[in-house]
């Protein structure tokens, strides 16, 4: 990989923190309501994986489906930054049209089919995705972040059953934080690595690597791409991360302690990826000083006014998009009689 | 025309539409190999294949949603749960996202499934094998729930929920698989909204869906021997309800009687009366009256069982005390 590239990933990332951030102060503002989850400390993840993957190329793009967690792969699969914080903020001009949320980002424009607040329910959607991918010879794969707590669902039993029979192009992508909301996964999972959870179960292929490294993710998860494009097989990849956040904003972390959170906060994605650049000389603290200025400035002039300037949804357009809002009435109706 | 039965009229509709569209296909257990437990895909794996007449391991949520994931990319499944007490363990699946993704995508990605399911009692199958829950459908913003009565409209609004862009939920009935009527040679469709006067009275209105429609067919032929003549009208559809034709009929009779499977508390003729006291309650000359399931999990036992679902006597003896008879 470039070094452009490199910087460029690097300054991603950072983008996606200060965003993240941003939506912090927001919410503290009460411009942004609901539940909002944050992706802090994972975004080695969500950015290596999705740089190996087709994405940012409309219609040509990977389908990618996730959690609640969602604004970091929604922007990286391809949505406007500007529209996922509008979102947030609940407006028209929102991906959603302000009808879902911060859970509920959706770009079908980018194939980013969204965030579902029911924990593990992306599984079987993904594999879904999948199967129209294969049905229609595409060559598209489907990719499906999910947490550790998602594996305790039916729906990931099933569908890795499913997806392993049926042959279908599916990434699972399991970003492992060690905590299902609050609880930690050695109180609430008898295998503690997941990736041992669908190898001989379901006879699927699995791995677990590092996830705050970029360095170790972008190779890790290209090896699973390629497997998951060129056999059409599905291939559930692990990667060991850490949420420097609570689960939600509600959260107020009791269940875990700073020392630990010290320990992880050590190994912080943009610490890594910085340090690297900056021994190898491909850039120097000044430069990601800057970085963060412009980042900030792209945040407060064109994002939060984005969002800050765009129209409510229509109280009389409460009804839309509930059905077909132009169905054919020969297969609706009304009934001749 | 030819005499087809239910699930001929089903069948043929898959048939049909297969064959005209790569993107429909059809999910389920046992639907491929084994033929179908009601025969509905029978001959499709040999002439479609494993890839378009999916043969589903014992999983129902997983499996509706991969067929609601498939929909998303533009494909058209239609899901066979092979009794309407399994759709339970897909309530997730169907109500959390078939129902929902339209809407919380701000209408930019539809979901077009279609859901089949058997709702009804049928034979001592016992209370795990009988429930009808049309009504915990009927609740849900963001679905259509169609009733087919015949072979009519099984095989004319299959066609129908498989081209429309919205989720679909078929409530078919154990005991209707082998009904017969003769239905058109050539390609037709039955729109999937709009309730139907299947027949014509002046003296009361039998409100049915499903099943209870030959029970209120039944009861009217005994209430023309006794001089009353009953109007009998199909639901067809529980979402949306077609208010309008139950309005009508009721501004003519002036008196109404709903006869349904399900248990009554929250039921479909809970909303069907409450939306008639709303649309027209001034039209009525008495009470309305519900026919109902008695509130109790369905008993094995044939005796229990019999005195738990309603049957045509009682929609004869409802329609009665309607009437002032008794």
């Amino acid at each position: 990989m470039s070094d452009a590239d490199k910087k460029r990933l690097l300054r991603e990332m950072i983008f996606y923190r200060r965003f993240e951030d941003r939506t912090f102060e927001a919410y503290m503002e009460r411009k942004i309501g609901g539940f909002l989850h944050l992706y802090s400390g994972q975004e080695a993840v969500g950015t290596g994986v999705l740089e190996m993957a087709i994405v940012g190329k409309g219609q040509e793009n990977d389908y990618v489906i996730t959690g609640y967690r969602d604004h970091v792969h929604a922007i990286k699969t391809g949505a406007p930054a500007r529209e996922v914080m509008a979102e947030l903020y609940g407006k028209e001009n929102g991906s959603s049209k302000g009808r879902g949320g911060s859970m509920h980002i959706f770009d079908a424009s980018q194939n980013f089919m969204g965030g579902y607040a029911l924990v593990g329910q992306p599984f079987p959607l993904a594999a879904g995705l999948a199967l129209g991918c294969k049905h229609k010879g595409t060559k598209q794969i489907a990719i499906c972040f999910l947490g550790d707590g998602a594996n305790n669902q039916g729906t990931f039993h099933e569908t890795m059953n499913m997806a392993s029979v049926w042959n279908l192009p599916v990434l699972f992508v399991c970003e492992n934080n060690g905590y299902a909301i609050g609880t930690h996964i050695d109180r609430s999972t008898a295998q503690r690595d997941q990736y041992k959870r669908v190898d001989t179960a379901y006879n699927m292929k699995s791995s677990q690597h590092d996830g705050m490294d970029i360095d170790n993710v972008m190779p890790a998860a290209k090896a699973a791409i390629d497997y998951v494009r060129n056999e059409q097989k599905p291939y559930f990849i692990e990667f060991m991360t850490y949420r420097f956040r609570g689960h939600s904003m509600s959260d107020a972390k009791g269940y875990r302690t700073k020392e630990e959170e010290a320990e992880w906060e050590k190994r912080d994605p943009i610490t890594i990826s910085s340090k690297k650049l900056i021994d190898a000389g491909v850039i120097t603290p000044a430069v990601i000083k800057a970085w963060e200025k412009e980042i900030d400035d792209e945040i407060e002039n064109d994002i939060i006014k984005f969002a800050e300037e765009g129209p409510e949804p229509k109280v009389e357009d409460l009804h839309k998009y509930v059905l077909d809002d132009n169905p054919d009435p020969r297969w609706i109706g009304p009934l001749q009689k | 025309m030819a005499e087809t039965a239910y699930w001929e009229a089903i069948r043929r509709a898959h048939d049909e539409e297969m064959a005209r569209d790569p993107m429909v296909i059809a999910m389920g257990e046992d639907i491929g190999v084994a033929g179908g437990t009601y025969k509905a895909t029978s001959g499709l794996y040999d002439k479609y294949g494993e890839t378009r007449i999916i043969d589903c391991p014992i999983s129902e949520n997983s499996y509706t949603g991969i067929g609601i994931g498939a929909s998303m990319t533009g494909m058209r499944p239609i899901i066979e749960i092979m009794s309407i007490n399994f759709a339970l363990l897909a309530l997730d699946t169907i109500v959390n996202a078939a129902a929902k993704i339209r809407y919380m995508s701000g209408g930019q990605i539809a979901c077009p499934i279609v859901m089949r399911t058997p709702g009804g009692t049928a034979h001592q199958l016992a209370a795990q094998h009988s429930a009808r829950l049309a009504r915990m459908f009927m609740s849900t913003s963001g679905l259509r729930v169609v009733t087919p009565r015949g072979p009519l409209d099984a095989y004319g609004m299959l066609k129908s929920a498989i081209r429309s862009n919205d989720p679909v939920i078929i409530i078919e009935h154990e005991q209707m698989y082998n009904i017969k009527e003769e239905i058109p040679d050539e390609e037709f469709f039955r729109p999937l909204e709009g309730a139907e006067v299947v027949l014509e009275g002046s003296d009361i209105t039998l409100i049915g869906y499903n099943y209870s429609v030959h029970l209120c067919l039944q009861a009217a032929e005994r209430l023309a021997k006794d001089g009353i003549s009953a109007e009998v009208v199909d639901l067809r559809s529980l979402k949306p309800i077609d208010r309008e034709t139950i309005r009508k009929s009721v501004e003519k009779t002036h008196k109404v009687l709903v006869a349904e499977e399900d248990e009554a508390p929250v039921g479909v003729g809970s909303e069907i009366i409450t939306g008639i006291m709303e649309d027209c309650f001034f039209a009525l000359d008495s009470q309305p009256v519900r026919i109902h399931a008695a509130d109790v999990p369905v008993p094995y036992n044939a005796k229990l069982e019999k005195a738990a679902i309603p049957n045509a006597d009682d929609v004869y003896q409802g329609a009665l005390k309607v009437m002032g008879k008794i």
